[in-house]
């Protein structure tokens, strides 16, 4: 595919709009992405990177733009980040990272949905109880945002198939519902050599924090593997949807900071929540 | 002397806070497993413990004046 003709195209389509404040700029509808893309047989993805490294602002990622340059914005659409656990976390996870705009979103969960996870799940609903989490989140993304490309696993993350599962992705998203599958994500996340954020909560508390390859990490958090619970205190307590979706919006923050070479606030450090009084606290971990 | 510090606990951990946790009383000298045993929370259930914001271990000593926090594992997602 010409690259010309890609630039032809997006120009051709754009429009003159202008931002709230007044500022002009030109954009490219969503319509206008889908037939540029069907036209000349690219993805979705390709059509709006291009775009973006041109100065034309997909018109969905408009309210992104005072705070994201178009080629930060290009820079998310060309990264990747596996998510691993879409359940409470990881179903808030993908929907906030399909909305920003990261181009490649690789999803694994081998569970299915049931009765409990309504409270605080957002991919499940009444109609796909008892079906795949992984088809679920496919759907839900394909529905959001056709830009992205997803890849879906419909299994349990194990020592034996996390590199062929995870491929090499810039950030991994622990979303998991269990401590000792975490040890196992974290220590793929050390051998590829890419930044892992991870989360947790129990009731109405959670932690995030991020680690990078090197960083002592989940340790901090769990004492030694081998002595490491499988279960936490979600076990006596369940868990709020509230504080589960603020976690969440915790960790598409750091993701979106490391994607876009930023230093991470929460390396080596942990920000713990408890909704009960509204604690808010940065706690160093070293 | 008898000094004061400030006790934080999250989650399943919270219901063994004592009456007045923002000032619990000491004696200067004493480790923070010490303080865990008073309150009588299983040890196995501590899995993090933070003193002014800062992780430390459980034979941490305590002069009076620090926030103590303590978490159990929290694995949920």
């Amino acid at each position: 595919m010409s690259e010309t003709l890609v630039l032809e195209s997006v120009a051709s389509a754009s429009r003159e709009k202008k931002y709230p404040d007044g500022e002009p700029y030109k954009s490219l509808s969503v319509r206008d992405v889908f037939r540029i893309s069907e036209s000349l047989h690219i993805h979705g993805r390709q059509v709006e990177t291009a775009a973006l490294e041109n100065g034309v602002i997909p018109e969905r990622y408009a309210r992104n733009r005072k705070m994201l340059l178009p080629e930060e914005q290009a820079t998310l659409l060309r990264s990747s980040v596996s998510v691993v656990g879409l359940g409470g976390l990881g179903g808030a996870v993908i929907e906030i990272l399909a909305r920003m705009g990261v181009g490649f979103l690789n999803l694994t969960d081998g569970d299915k949905f049931e009765d409990s996870n309504l409270n605080r799940q957002l991919l499940s609903n009444e109609k796909n109880l008892e079906q795949t989490k992984a088809g679920a989140a496919l759907r839900r993304i394909k529905e959001i945002n056709s830009s992205v490309e997803v890849s879906v696993h419909e299994e349990f993350v194990s020592h034996e198939n996390m590199f062929r599962i995870l491929g090499k992705p810039d950030v991994i998203v622990d979303c998991l519902d269990n401590i000792k599958t975490r040890f196992v994500l974290e220590k793929a996340a050390q051998k590829i050599g890419c930044a892992y954020v991870t989360a947790a909560v129990a009731g109405v508390s959670g932690h995030v924090t991020v680690i990078f390859p090197g960083d002592p990490g989940l340790e901090m958090l769990y004492g030694h593997p081998d002595e490491a619970p499988s279960k936490g205190a979600e076990a006596e307590l369940g868990n709020l949807p509230p504080v589960v979706t603020l976690m969440v919006s915790l960790q598409c923050s750091e993701v979106a900071r490391i994607l876009l070479g930023g230093k991470s606030i929460l390396k080596n450090r942990i920000l713990a929540v408890d909704l009960t009084d509204n604690t808010f606290e940065v706690l160093e971990l070293e | 002397m008898e000094k004061h510090i400030e006790i934080k606990l999250f989650a399943t951990l919270s219901k063994f806070l004592p009456p007045d946790p923002d000032k619990f009383p000491i004696s200067p000298g004493i480790k923070v497993r010490d303080v865990i045993r008073e309150l009588k929370v299983p040890p196995e259930d501590v899995r993090i413990i933070f003193i002014n914001s800062v992780r430390k271990d459980i034979d941490t000593v305590l002069q009076g004046g620090e926030r103590v926090g303590i978490f159990p594992p929290l694995g949920g997602g």
